[in-house]
């Protein structure tokens, strides 16, 4: 099919033509794209006053298949993805099983094969079955198509096999994704340690057990010349660090989620399990620091974290609850509403955290409007304002925070491959 | 008039005239202490359930008797041992004592917010009797109302709390009610037990005891849980004893009215030693005399009580 999207304002930082004009696209690809182009017989599709986009892709979330496919599956995690505007997720591997040998691998790709809305990469993980003790067969999972690896949800607390693993994945020229948290800092913390876990009465896990391990890491990363991406930066001194090592020359990356750089620990005032999550939502000095840190370009990634879970296992105990929010459906308008609207990023900065800078951080072929490229792009309605309502998730679960938030700026249409996922309001079968 | 909410989760959420009528009417369910026969029709028809997931005899029956008292319906379940052990869900829980037609809900929980999540999930009011480390709001008003009647006053008092801030939901009830009624509230531990953001609350933080007692009206001493000494928050129970514990010679440095108080249980010859527990400045007995006052006049005012004549008839 054929399309051309006529006078919308193209905003692609990493291609040669951005400004309002005209896209072509056709066979799958980006055919075209500037001002006046020939419509010959493609479809129009009139974007003025509309955004014309990359497609986001989402380098950290959890699409829960294999094991879990009663809170999310590959499919509904896609569809998700693509009504967010992600048109490439990649998802990581703590899976059941656990995504730690080219099987698990292949089934994921096998499974976004068949059901698949967004693209999917696999991320494989760092240790056999996510022990932190012995490498998982990386190359044999690079192979098979995984994009980075990490352990995500469990810190790799032995330093030698934080080592050893920067050292072989080389190898792959694969980055490995850490999240951080000294688990004997965190404890059995379950919000971040400060004026509200002390109101509350909840165990805190203080800022110091993430800065703990970023500095341990940033000096691993340093010696072995590996390639190091901080999942969920959730602290002020991580993001210093971070930034003070980038300056001298290290191989690192960092990302934020929206729900860190959009909430405080205050939101969990009414013990409300949708705001507990991991690494937790901390006070507003961190909040601020993310927001400088994604403004100055210390942190170059938006990513979700999208964490599926069912209602059962949500509507407990605070401290019983699991950690994690959805996030894929609201990324995009959070990120527009708070950094945009507020004056902390320009819509280029916020399609290259979005989109070019994930690209390039796992060597994924995307994040460009460019002739010859595989045509993966959204248009987005800047000024449609919504109200997000747990009826219209297209995830599984609905464990969001920002249920009943008042949102600018919405994802109207998306194409994967040239192919039209969504259209509207809705999914195009 | 003040009114109170459906439910008491803490004393964070009331203000100050809604705390002096629950002192005020504990003032008249005191009179039926005096009584030879201490039963009021009051609740008559009510049914009030206690449900403690953590084991507390003294509070407990403190709720018992204040219900009893006022000739309401009780039920007492322990349910470590019952409905969690099966695998029922704490919302499933509170769904069927919903169904049943229970009016008041009395928890104790070892997980902060637990009282909250039971509000949330049924109409029938909800008295917290202790939720980790978050509030303890009828441990809170007991001693505010103990202060009142032996100070009578709660305005301009110098307060020091000692002991395990950290963890207690103690010392916080205490803290938003003395400092709401006007109190200055001081705050001792060893820094380990200080909780991060507790100068926020209002409150001076200081780590040296005698200091602190120099010109304190009223001392509250908390109980150092024992089983805590393997965080390694302090070395030694001697240790401790000897930095924090009010003994009979630091008793003698202070003002000769100070008023001493312990929530109890107390580890006697640990943070309060015998001879101070049972000296004439002491209060702790009269405390809990206290509590059952506070309760009954709490259970009264949430089933919709107005006025506190109607409690004596």
């Amino acid at each position: 099919m054929k399309y051309c999207i006529k006078g919308g304002e193209i905003v692609n930082p990493a291609g040669e033509y951005s400004g309002v004009g005209d896209l072509l696209l056709d066979a799958g690809q980006v055919v075209a794209v500037g001002q006046e182009l020939p419509v010959e017989d493609a479809v129009i599709i009139q974007a003025e006053g509309k955004m014309v986009l990359p497609g986001l892709i989402d380098m950290h979330c959890h699409l829960r298949e294999p094991g879990r496919e009663d809170e999310e599956t590959i499919a509904s995690g896609t569809r998700a993805a693509v009504k967010g505007g992600f048109t490439a997720v990649a998802c990581m591997a703590n899976t059941n099983p656990v995504a730690d040998g080219a099987v698990v691998i292949e089934y994921v790709l096998s499974k976004a094969r068949q059901n698949g809305w967004a693209k999917v990469y696999p991320i494989g993980a760092i240790t056999k079955g996510l022990k932190g003790e012995e490498l998982a067969e990386m190359g044999e999972m690079a192979e098979a198509g995984a994009v980075a690896f990490s352990d995500d949800g469990k810190t790799l607390t032995n330093p030698a096999v934080l080592r050893s693993a920067l050292e072989y994945a080389a190898l792959f020229d694969r980055p490995l994704l850490l999240h951080e948290e000294e688990p004997k800092l965190a404890d059995a913390g379950v919000m971040h340690e400060g004026y509200w876990s002390t109101v509350l009465g909840l165990p805190g896990i203080p800022a110091l057990a993430e800065d703990v391990m970023i500095a341990r890491d940033l000096l691993i990363a340093e010696y072995t010349g590996g390639k190091v991406h901080f999942c969920h930066l959730s602290t002020a001194k991580g993001v210093g660090m971070l930034a003070e090592a980038k300056r001298r020359g290290l191989n690192v990356s960092g990302e934020a989620t929206p729900h860190h750089f959009t909430l405080t620990d205050q939101a969990l005032e009414n013990y409300d399990t949708a705001f507990r999550v991991s690494p937790p939502l901390r006070s507003e000095e961190h909040r601020e620091a993310l927001r400088r840190g994604l403004q100055d370009g210390t942190i170059q990634v938006i990513a979700t974290d999208h964490a599926p879970h069912s209602l059962e296992e949500k509507h407990r105990e605070f401290a019983l609850a699991p950690t994690g929010m959805i996030g894929l459906e609201t990324a995009f308008s959070v990120a527009w509403t708070e950094l945009v609207l507020g004056g902390w990023l320009t819509k280029e900065q916020l399609v290259e955290k979005l989109s070019v800078n994930p690209a390039r951080l796992l060597n994924l072929p995307a994040g460009r409007l460019q002739p010859g490229d595989l045509a993966d792009l959204i248009i987005v309605d800047p000024e449609w304002e919504w109200v997000v309502k747990p009826e219209e998730i297209a995830s599984k679960s609905k464990n969001s925070p920002f249920i009943g938030r008042k949102l600018k700026a919405r994802v109207e249409t998306v194409w994967v491959n040239g192919i039209l996922k969504y259209d509207g309001q809705k999914f195009v079968e | 008039m003040a009114k109170l909410p459906k439910d008491l989760l803490g004393l964070r959420e009331l203000n100050a005239e809604q705390i002096q009528l629950i002192l005020d009417t504990a003032t008249a369910c005191k009179d039926i202490f005096s009584r030879d026969l201490k039963k009021v029709p009051t609740l008559r028809g009510k049914t009030v359930v206690t449900l403690f997931f953590e084991p507390s005899t003294r509070t407990r029956t403190s709720f018992e008797i204040a219900g009893k008292w006022m000739s309401a319906d009780l039920v007492n379940l322990t349910v470590s041992s019952s409905s969690v052990a099966k695998g029922e869900s704490f919302v499933d829980t509170a769904r069927t004592l919903e169904a049943m037609g229970v009016d008041l809900i009395i928890i104790r929980h070892s997980l902060g917010g637990t009282p909250r999540l039971l509000a949330d999930s049924v109409a029938a009011h909800v008295i917290n009797a202790g939720d980790g480390a978050h509030e303890h709001p009828t441990q809170g008003l007991l001693d505010l109302y103990s202060i009142r009647e032996k100070k009578g006053r709660i305005a301009g008092l110098n307060v020091v709390i000692v002991g395990d801030i950290l963890h207690s939901r103690v010392a916080k009830s205490n803290i938003y009610g003395l400092t709401k009624l006007g109190a200055k509230v001081t705050v001792v531990a060893p820094p380990t037990l200080i909780p991060k953001g507790i100068g926020e609350f209002g409150v001076t933080i200081e780590t040296d005891l005698d200091k602190a007692l120099r010109d304190a009206d009223v001392v509250n001493i908390l109980r150092i849980q024992l089983e805590r000494q393997t965080k390694a928050y302090f070395p030694t129970l001697r240790e401790y004893s000897k930095l924090f514990g009010v003994n009979l010679s630091r008793l003698r440095q202070a003002r000769p009215d100070l008023l001493v108080m312990h929530p109890g249980p107390a580890n006697l010859g640990v943070e309060i030693s015998e001879e101070v527990s049972v000296h004439d400045q002491s209060v702790i007995t009269e405390q809990v005399t206290n509590g059952v006052a506070v309760r009954m006049a709490l259970l009264y005012l949430l089933t919709g009580g107005g006025n506190k004549d109607e409690i004596l008839h």
